[in-house]
């Protein structure tokens, strides 16, 4: 399936990336970690065990065991520090 | 109900009379403004930048009103938080509540922040004299909407 992954404030800078398209051949949001994690470098970094970081699937925050509709929009991002 | 997520100074004056404009029912508004601070961690604040995500964020925003509306009555609720670079004392965010009694109004005015400091997609970036830096997520503020579930 073909996923749209956006991330935003630090993450944005860090990976040097706002948006890419990928092929996702996984089924959870868990799955889409260890596939990003597995680029090394600070994809490992950021994305390790124990890191603080949210995910949403088209713009509702999930947990690692969500499942990954095809087309999703995805965000990764850095918990929020709004308000 | 009002949400917004813009570049432009508000006024809470002009948001409360807009909520009451026209109508006697309501008995009570409550009424939050966060501003910026010129101190963070110790360290002198010049300016801050607010990122958010577009289309999530309005649907966060929206999403903790209609929470709000299930645990209290309520007759009206605004939200507006700003977006881009902000100084030290610029209004960033407001929240309002119209309700008939002041006990749901400040309830849910309290509610809504604190919800919304830990479920709107928005992140702060600081410009202080040591180079810029992301503001980091709070435990306090994990606990202050931790304490609306456990009633």
């Amino acid at each position: 399936m073909t996923l749209r992954i956006l991330y935003f404030a630090r993450l944005r800078e860090r990976f040097g990336l706002a948006e890419e398209t990928l092929a996702f051949a996984g089924a959870t949001a868990a799955d889409l970690v260890a596939q990003l994690q597995a680029r090394g470098g600070v994809w490992a970094e950021e994305l390790a065990a124990g890191r603080a970081f949210r995910m949403a699937v088209n713009q509702d925050i999930v947990t690692l065991d969500a499942v990954l509709p095809d087309h999703a929009e995805i965000a990764i991002f850095p918990p929020v520090t709004g308000g | 109900m009002k949400i917004a997520v813009q570049t432009e100074a508000f006024d809470l004056g002009a948001e409360v009379d807009a909520m009451r404009a026209g109508r006697t029912d309501i008995g009570a508004i409550a009424s939050f403004v966060g501003l910026a601070r010129d101190l963070n961690e110790s360290s002198g604040v010049a300016a801050m930048t607010l990122e958010h995500y577009p289309g999530m964020t309005e649907k966060a925003l929206a999403a903790l009103v209609d929470e709000a509306n299930t645990r209290w009555t309520l007759l009206d609720v605004s939200v507006i938080h700003r977006v881009g670079r902000l100084l030290p004392g610029d209004p960033i965010v407001l929240v309002a509540v119209a309700s008939m009694h002041r006990g749901e109004a400040f309830a849910a005015c309290e509610f809504i922040m604190d919800y919304l400091k830990t479920q709107a997609p928005f992140w702060k970036k600081e410009e202080t004299s040591e180079g810029e830096r992301w503001v980091e997520a709070r435990a306090s503020d994990d606990a202050a909407a931790a304490r609306w579930d456990a009633s």
